[in-house]
């Protein structure tokens, strides 16, 4: 079944856009992940062009993170203060990131851009994450879990604030530059960027493990949310036909998910998640080495191309 | 088929002698509007017609008829990649004006005999001439439209039909345009040219409106003359559309 997308101003097979959003939901009722990184590049493989691509992704994101920032709130593991620092600094950068976008629009450059962006992240995340468990189904049951480090370089910084829910002590500038990079993400490559976010709480600010999802989630949020209106504001790109049908794929995807998630062990699913990753990243590599059949390309100009 | 044509005959014969002139078009097409709806997968519009004339067929001069249907044209800009430390990336741009985002033509004849150089460049009706305007690197300006045929016609978006309309007793003709999916809203034009010899001797203007309606309408519509509002309503969409999917799937398993 063909359906008609209004701003993408496409006409695409509406099972593969919901095929995608399902797959990408079961993966992340899987494996717990946003799933936002694997929609925009799943996108781009079925010709939605890469701005709409990364736009509409965003309102993706906010809407498959609110049930769960729901259940951290009841369950008051979001610490309100860190995320609202983080959010200051994601509003920056994703206001930044919309900015930014616009110009590589406008100089033909954004495709690659994003590209080049996907490559590079879902290189390191797929790389590290293969090799983290590989080695955890090696040693399965044995050795501690890292070890929290409580003073590194970031206790030296000024700007020091109380953090009660996360017990800490520690100046706002780390969080606030971690806010800016996942808002530029947000903004440039249309993802929650919580795979970012929950390394730099864990290791580097040394935030407790309970916390880190729920306040990841609450910014995550504001921030996608910001980044989608910023979008449709600056670049008109966000397709809301798009974003519903795969918001239905994704959230049938997620129930699916979650049942197989229960079945298989955490060390067997990363590995799967890690080849995943690194497939995409592959594909998309190979995408900008490899002579493209065609050289040339048409592009519109922003802003009101459909007027 | 049999009903057109004699629904034709009937209303070549009530029109009454508008002009002096020998011969004239008169045409239909199949739809006035094309309705680009959520399920929308391409079109296609017949376009028939007749042609009028008092005095008996002349015989001398080779009768065609080429049909011309053009979309709004917008500036395009083309690139092309090049590698550049191994990666494959945009490096020249050329600005082509205005440019047609839809262009078929369609002929009774080989295009040659159908219409001339001159009545070509008289009344552009052959696709290079439907272009305005490149800018960019001269030298390549060339290749850059070439491309942009190219990739228009792969699309179905430029057409170039020799033969394909079909002209009974040099009187009734009738072709088929295929509008493809991916279609800009807009006024079509279609022109309806009679040559003899090549020359234009009779020219049929009208348009078909390519509209969109309903939601795709609406969004388009909010998304570029209300873009704050449509990226809040798209937000509030989305959340609702997820929160009420899994709400449901919750009711399912309760």
């Amino acid at each position: 079944m063909q359906i008609y997308l209004p701003i993408a101003e496409v006409s695409v097979d509406a099972f593969a856009i919901f095929g995608i959003g399902g797959l990408v939901g079961i993966l992340s009722g899987m494996f717990g992940v946003g799933g936002g990184f694997l929609i925009t590049p799943l996108l781009f493989f079925i010709g939605i062009p890469p701005a709409v691509a990364v736009a509409t992704s965003a309102s993706q994101v906010v809407a498959s993170s609110v049930s769960g920032v729901m259940a951290h709130l009841k369950r008051r593991t979001v610490d309100l203060r860190m995320g609202v620092v983080l959010l200051i600094g994601g509003l920056i950068g994703a206001g930044a990131g919309v900015q930014i976008f616009a110009t590589l629009r406008a100089m033909g450059q954004v495709d690659l851009v994003v590209q080049l962006a996907y490559v590079l992240f879902l290189g390191i995340i797929g790389s590290i994450m293969f090799v983290e468990s590989l080695r955890a189904l090696r040693k399965t049951n044995r050795g501690a879990p890292p070890a929290r480090r409580r003073h590194n370089w970031v206790h030296a910084l000024p700007f020091k604030m109380k953090f009660r829910v996360s017990g800490l002590y520690i100046s706002v500038i780390p969080p606030l530059l971690a806010g800016v990079l996942v808002g530029l993400l947000a903004a440039i490559m249309g993802v929650g960027g919580g795979f970012i976010m929950v390394p730099v709480m864990i290791y580097l600010l040394g935030m407790p493990t309970k916390v880190v999802v729920g306040t990841s989630l609450f910014q995550i949020i504001f921030v996608t949310g910001f980044a989608t209106v910023m979008h449709a504001v600056t670049n008109q790109t966000v397709d809301i036909i798009l974003a519903i049908v795969l918001l239905v794929g994704g959230a049938i995807g997620a129930q699916i998910g979650t049942q197989i998630g229960t079945k298989l062990r955490a060390e067997q699913l990363r590995i799967l998640l890690a080849s995943l990753v690194l497939a995409v990243c592959l594909k998309l590599a190979f995408d900008l080495l490899v002579e493209p059949s065609e050289l040339y390309s048409i592009s519109y100009h922003a802003g009101r191309a459909g007027q | 088929m049999r009903n057109l044509i004699a629904l034709l005959i009937f209303v070549c014969a009530a029109l009454p002698a508008l002009s002096t002139r020998a011969e004239q078009v008169v045409a239909g097409f199949s739809h006035d509007t094309i309705s680009i709806t959520t399920n929308f997968s391409g079109s296609e519009i017949l376009i028939y017609g007749a042609v009028r004339r008092e005095a008996p067929i002349a015989q001398d001069n080779p009768l065609a008829v080429v049909v011309t249907v053009a979309g709004p044209s917008r500036p395009v800009t083309m690139r092309r990649k090049e590698r550049v430390a191994g990666i494959w990336i945009n490096r020249a741009a050329a600005q082509i004006d205005a440019a047609p985002t839809f262009y078929a033509v369609a002929t009774s004849a080989p295009y040659r005999e159908a219409v001339s150089g001159v009545s070509d460049a008289l009344y552009s009706i052959s696709l290079p001439r439907a272009f305005r305007n490149v800018q960019g690197d001269a030298e390549h300006a060339s290749s850059f439209l070439e491309a942009l045929r190219r990739l228009r016609m792969d699309d179905g978006l430029y057409q170039i039909k020799e033969n394909t309309v079909d002209l009974r007793e040099d009187t009734l003709f009738s072709t088929a345009i295929a509008l493809p999916a991916n279609l800009i809203e807009g006024d079509y034009k279609v022109r309806i040219f009679l040559t003899r010899a090549g020359r234009v001797i009779n020219v049929h203007e009208s348009t078909i409106a390519v509209r969109k309606v309903g939601i795709e309408r609406a969004a388009f519509r909010l998304a570029h003359e209300q873009p704050l509002l449509y990226g809040l309503l798209a937000l509030i969409v989305a959340i609702s559309v997820g929160w009420l999917v899994s709400a449901l799937f919750r009711m399912i398993r309760a």
